[in-house]
């Protein structure tokens, strides 16, 4: 069933993650890789050799400076508390990056066994249709002539292989 | 003047049926992605890489530097016609334009536009032309220590001079020059943080990861915020051109300092974003009512577009002569220098003087061209902007995923375009910069070649860096650069200190 679009209800404005929690989130992650990625670096050889660095000096001085920028950066939010009231999303905007993305992840698991053709048909006619609250007829037409001209412009014209499935094999290429 | 016989030659080289037939397409999608909101000149430039891939050099570069001219003159139109910059550089054409197009002037706003943005580049081309080559010449006796300093200048450039947090660029850049460290060590034939991945042994290719950077994550921010597009009809006609020429001469100073503003901006990774912004906080500085600024002043148009432009022709000096992207889109050209089997540096201007100077000769024609389509087009590509975004959003998804593809044919490579969509997207979200990022994973693999290359030449010692007046300078530079907040307050002190005393003499 097609959803009509966002009903114009006045937009619910409280944010659903504060950006300083996900700021903090996202620093301790890259702090974990920066630990992460100057460990694997000790294990290649961080050392300075006699003709210059080895292959993971570099690596393991930058995860240092990642680490140390990370830090820095949680000490200045959790210490200052000034700006953390911003929000970083609220829920309708979540709501929206989702109808984009789950469909995005949805369409990349569906190149991988369908082909790369077939999977941005359903997308585009799927998003137009569902999403967009479009006319079945006007997103299936819209995504076939879509698809179809990405094949020829890439498969035919210009001879840039894409990933394909069983439908291409069908039909021999 | 040899600048000119090789430009001819260049002109010569262009004017065959395929290429003039590429400059079109390109033009015309450039003006397509400039307008589009969740697309822009380096999304374009890096979803369309994948086609060039079977073309000689020439042609390639050719259609993908007038893609990059028609975002640069597609970004106006929405700017003016809707409040929307389509990019990020257009953003203060909205100040002045939009209130025209309110007023019921847009076609004049938009002709300003469209003209300024013509000259700006114009003049920046003109720079690229007799400056390139000579510095190119310049740069033909630099060594690993220079290049290496070089590097070193451009990174430091950035965390001194950048507005945004020091510690949020350090982080952006950091984690973009490890992410090139990843797959086969160059130098010592090493595996390095491939953790047993065999998929990671390949490396990160950056132009997967712009892709998902810029491309993904746009289409994330604008469906967040789910724009309404409401548009101003513009109908351009030759008497209104006409008319808004004419009072162009009146405006000089202001478009001559954009110009000259931008091409600076330009050059210094600084980018056309900054240039824009200047180029109109400049002219509102100098003018006499401050006041009637963002109520639909021409000039309030003609200064940022100028700025934008040249800086974003400008741009392509240093990626032409040093192999160092000034921006976004050169960068990602740079990428499609190295796919095409041509290595970016001063080394171009002697091995491939027919590539170099074709480029030259399409910037001039490209952006003469360009001007004379989108004045005559406009009604057209503003429709585009009616189509709805349900309609646009699944296929830009799906190009960025061709292009991601494309590069090595790899699905792991869309995987990693998905993921580096949502790194963009929470980026963007928390103003950490996407530049420094970018810019590590062009220039990171080659900067530790040139410092290791360096090194073996000198036998482990640091002081190459200062072996000669050259390569001393640019490091110099560089250190006093990635430390200028704090000598700047230095300075800024001593003269505090000064003043008093220089007043009472």
């Amino acid at each position: 069933m097609p959803q009509s679009p966002p009903p114009p209800v006045a937009e619910d404005d409280r944010p659903i993650a504060k950006s300083r929690n996900v700021d903090i989130v996202v620093l301790l992650a890259l702090l974990a890789l920066a630990c992460l990625l100057g460990w694997d670096s000790t294990r290649v050889g961080s050392a300075w050799a006699d003709d210059g660095p080895q292959a993971g000096y570099f690596p393991f001085y930058l995860s240092v400076l990642l680490g140390a920028a990370c830090l820095i950066g949680l000490a200045r939010l959790l210490m200052w508390s000034g700006h953390s009231t911003t929000g970083f999303i609220n829920r309708h905007q979540f709501v929206r990056v989702m109808q984009v993305f789950v469909p995005t992840l949805v369409f990349v698991i569906m190149t991988e066994y369908l082909g790369l053709y077939v999977a941005s048909f359903l997308l585009v006619a799927g998003f137009m249709w569902w999403i967009g609250g479009m006319a079945l007829w006007k997103s299936v037409l819209t995504s076939f002539l879509f698809a179809a001209a990405m094949f020829l412009t890439f498969e035919i014209a210009f001879n840039v292989i894409m990933p394909k499935g069983p439908l291409e094999a069908a039909f021999g290429f | 003047m040899e600048a000119f016989e090789l430009l001819l030659q260049g002109f010569l080289t262009l004017m065959t049926v395929q290429k003039l037939a590429l400059m079109m397409v390109g033009l015309i999608l450039g003006v397509f992605v400039g307008v589009l909101p969740g697309l822009g000149g380096p999304n374009g430039v890096a979803i369309l890489l994948p086609l060039t891939f079977s073309m000689d050099p020439t042609s390639a570069i050719v259609m993908l530097s007038c893609l990059y001219w028609g975002a640069l003159f597609g970004g106006a139109i929405t700017s003016i016609l809707f409040n929307i910059p389509g990019e990020a550089w257009s953003v203060a054409t909205t100040f002045d334009g939009y209130p025209m197009a309110q007023k019921g002037q847009a076609a004049q706003a938009l002709t300003a536009a469209f003209t300024s943005s013509f000259i700006g580049s114009l003049v920046a081309v003109i720079l690229i032309t007799f400056l390139a080559p000579r510095i190119a010449d310049f740069a033909l006796r630099f060594g690993p220590p220079e290049f290496f300093a070089v590097y070193l200048l451009t990174f430091c450039s950035f965390v001194g001079l950048g507005r945004e947090e020091k510690h949020k660029i350090v982080i952006s850049m950091t984690l973009g020059l490890l992410l090139t460290g990843i797959g086969m060590d160059t130098v010592s034939g090493q595996l390095r943080m491939t953790f047993g991945f065999t998929d990671l042994l390949r490396g990160i290719n950056f132009l997967v990861a712009v892709i998902g950077l810029f491309g993904i994550s746009e289409i994330l921010i604008t469906m967040e915020e789910s724009l309404a597009l409401r548009g101003h009809a513009a109908h351009i006609n030759p008497k209104v051109v006409w008319e808004t020429w004419k009072t162009l001469p009146r405006h000089w100073v202001t478009i001559g300092r954009s110009a000259v503003v931008g091409c600076w901006l330009g050059i210094t990774p600084g980018g056309a974003i900054a240039a824009s912004f200047m180029g109109y906080n400049l002219a509102k500085r100098f003018a006499r009512d401050k006041e009637s600024f963002g109520k639909g002043r021409i000039d309030g148009v003609l200064a940022p577009e100028t700025a934008a432009h040249a800086a974003g022709t400008s741009a392509l000096l240093p990626m032409l002569a040093l192999g160092i992207p000034g921006s976004g889109t050169a960068a990602i050209l740079l990428g499609g220098l190295l796919v095409w089997g041509l290595n970016p540096g001063p080394l171009l201007f002697v091995e491939h003087k027919e590539f170099v100077w074709g480029t030259i000769a399409s910037m001039y024609l490209g952006n003469i061209v360009g001007l004379v389509l989108v004045l005559s087009t406009v009604p057209l590509f503003a429709a585009v902007l009616r189509v709805p975004f349900a309609a646009i959003a699944p296929m830009i998804v799906v190009s960025c995923a061709i292009g991601a593809y494309a590069i090595q044919n790899a699905m792991f490579d869309v995987w990693l375009m998905l993921g580096f969509g949502l790194l963009g997207y929470v980026f963007k979200k928390l103003d950490y910069p996407l530049a420094p990022l970018t810019l590590a994973l062009v220039l990171g693999s080659r900067t530790e070649d040139a410092f290791r290359l360096s090194m073996i030449g000198s036998g482990g010692d640091l002081r190459v860096f200062w072996s000669n007046g050259l390569v001393g300078t640019i490091t110099t530079l560089a250190l006093m650069l990635l430390f200028w907040p704090v000598i700047g307050r230095v300075f800024e002190r001593v003269g505090g200190l000064m003043r008093p005393a220089g007043k009472s003499t």
